[in-house]
């Protein structure tokens, strides 16, 4: 393993009541990347995520710089895996500052009102970070959708964490917060974060990101650079689409066209 | 940084305003009763001063209920707030899992065998027991890994069986009597409890309480949802079970010794909310203070209002409660954007 390698996989598959949903998926991702990770429906992205942040059993290995995923108590794994799920639920109507430093939990400051002083800095960087600090002290369930999914990012920021696990992040949300939230990730990445972000938008996935992982049929279908994974083979095989492609102001553009 | 001082000063006076209203009404129900006294002549007779008649009425009489409606009251509204912060379901309430109706179940057992008058522990014993074996039944039925809704349909099937067996063992009692006290029973209350009741009843409602304690900062993390909770490292299967064994042994307890009373667990929240917030951890410590408070007024009450018979202390909690549960259900309804029915 080199230096330069922060998540590896190997044969990780998982079967949900019988039906095999992810087979034999191999990969191994360095930090300071953002990864996309797209497929269509039902190729197995929510659950490579979720098997990756150990909320779903897997056979296989997954190595997180060199332990074991499988070996690491809940609270360590916790440490290493910010993980926002889709939705951005909150069930009460708590402050968003104290949302945020939910994101302290796993390095043991449970109470947002008594936060150590590096944990209040961290919290203050996520809020910053994701410019939200303005409506701290507001409910989170006041806010517009497109707020809400700020405080959800910050709040997985808030961890630290060398990995940021992001299912769907702009799922419902208008174009402008889609770009800000794929632009805040990929600042996250450009920090030294490994960013992995499932995504169904392959325009966002081919511009934000450095690595795109195709999944289909719970196989992973092709991975690389967003030139290579998503060539016109692939979004065809895959997708079974045919993509407009064009460069603006040298960034990449892919816009799913027709149907093939 | 955002300032977080006042909010916390808030809650913190909060607080102790709860604690000198807990404390002014157990005064108030060591005062209460045919022979009325004022809270000075208890505060004397409580610490060996008086007369004797009045020392034996304080703390042979009435000491025992109020330590009973202090600490039931405090389980009951700390199950409560435990378990609306378990559920993310503010209509949550502690015979959600069938925990107090098996035990009620135990009981009434235990009366209709007439060993209740022989061996008072009998009546407790059977009753924890009851809880117990509901809670074992609960995860045999669900599994370990249940999610809420099986839980929660296990819990139903579990209370509805409860009350079923209740009705059974009514139904076969030997003559009308037996019959009558078991209805009386069920009905709840606090009186004529002695010490022996306190010591059979307190460890477990302590246990339950210091078992729901020890997970209240990880009710905070589930208000992010289980997965999230689960992500930040709550093992969410073993939380839902200490939360359902402390409410077992909690509430299993109290119901032992007092038979059912109602909606405090539901109410005790829901007061605090407004002033303490939403935070379900924040919330456990109001809640229960609330609860003593509740079942202490409660249980004065039944002893000032004037009617023929007894009012039993469930009876009342259940009569104010039943239309507090009828608005939040309305307010639940209106939140959530239903129709118009």
């Amino acid at each position: 393993m080199t230096d330069q390698t922060l998540l590896t996989a190997s044969h990780l598959s998982v079967t949900l009541s019988g039906r095999p949903v992810l087979h034999d998926v191999a990969f191994s991702l360095s930090p300071q990347h953002l990864v996309a990770l797209v497929g269509p429906n039902g190729a197995g992205k929510t659950t490579l995520l979720r098997a990756l942040a150990g909320l779903q059993l897997s056979t296989g290995a997954i190595h997180i710089a060199g332990d074991a995923l499988a070996s690491l108590p809940l609270r360590e794994r916790a440490k290493r895996f910010g993980y926002l799920p889709q939705g951005h639920v909150v069930h009460w109507p708590l402050d968003v500052k104290d949302v945020v430093a939910l994101g302290r939990y796993p390095h043991g400051a449970t109470d947002p009102a008594r936060l150590t002083s590096s944990d209040k800095a961290a919290v203050e960087r996520a809020m910053r970070a994701t410019d939200i600090v303005a409506f701290a002290d507001r409910r989170v369930t006041e806010l517009s959708g497109g707020e809400r999914s700020r405080v959800a990012l910050a709040r997985v920021l808030a961890v630290e964490a060398p990995i940021v696990l992001a299912d769907e992040p702009t799922a419902s949300l208008d174009p402008r917060y889609q770009i800000d939230v794929m632009k805040n990730l990929r600042d996250v990445a450009d920090s030294g974060v490994l960013v992995i972000v499932v995504t169904h938008d392959l325009g966002l996935a081919a511009r934000f990101a450095d690595t795109v992982l195709v999944m289909s049929n719970g196989r992973l279908a092709a991975q690389g650079s967003p030139q290579q994974a998503l060539s016109d083979v692939v979004v065809a095989k895959v997708f079974r689409i045919s993509a407009y492609r064009a460069e603006h102001r040298n960034e990449t553009i892919i816009l799913p066209w027709a149907g093939v | 940084m955002v300032s977080i001082a006042p909010a916390a000063r808030r809650r913190t006076v909060a607080t102790i305003a709860l604690v000198g209203l807990v404390t002014l009404l157990a005064l108030g129900s060591l005062g209460t009763g045919p022979v009325k006294l004022s809270p000075l002549t208890v505060l004397d007779a409580l610490f060996g001063g008086g007369s004797d008649v009045q020392q034996i009425i304080v703390r042979e009489i009435r000491l025992p209920r109020a330590i009973l409606a202090l600490a039931i009251g405090a389980i009951l509204g700390l199950s409560g707030a435990a378990l609306q912060g378990l559920l993310r379901n503010p209509l949550a309430s502690p015979s959600l899992f069938g925990a107090p109706q098996s035990a009620a179940f135990g009981a009434v057992l235990m009366i209709s065998l007439g060993l209740a008058d022989v061996r008072s522990w009998a009546l407790p014993v059977a009753g924890i027991t009851m809880a117990f074996l509901s809670v074992f039944m609960l995860l045999g039925i669900a599994g370990r890994n249940a999610g809420l809704l099986l839980l929660i349909l296990a819990g139903l099937a579990i209370s509805s069986l409860a009350g079923a067996a209740t009705a059974l063992v009514m139904n076969l009692s030997p003559n009308p009597f037996a019959a009558l006290e078991i209805a009386f029973w069920l009905l709840g209350s606090l009186e004529d409890r002695s010490f022996r009741h306190v010591t059979l009843a307190l460890p477990f409602i302590v246990a339950g309480a210091i078992i729901l304690m020890s997970q209240r900062s990880a009710f905070r993390a589930l208000s992010l949802g289980e997965e999230t909770a689960q992500s930040l490292g709550v093992n969410v299967s073993r939380l839902r079970l200490l939360v359902i064994l402390g409410v077992a042994l909690g509430v299993g307890g109290a119901v032992a010794v007092t038979g059912t009373i109602g909606f405090i667990g539901l109410i005790a929240p829901h007061l605090m909310r407004p002033i303490i917030g939403h935070d379900p951890a924040r919330l456990l410590i109001p809640s229960a203070l609330t609860g003593s408070g509740l079942l202490l007024a409660a249980d004065i009450a039944v002893r000032l209002i004037p009617s023929t018979s007894d009012i039993k202390v469930g009876v009342l909690t259940s009569i104010i409660g039943v239309p507090f549960f009828l608005y939040l259900i309305m307010r639940e309804r209106r939140a959530l954007g239903g129709g118009v029915a």
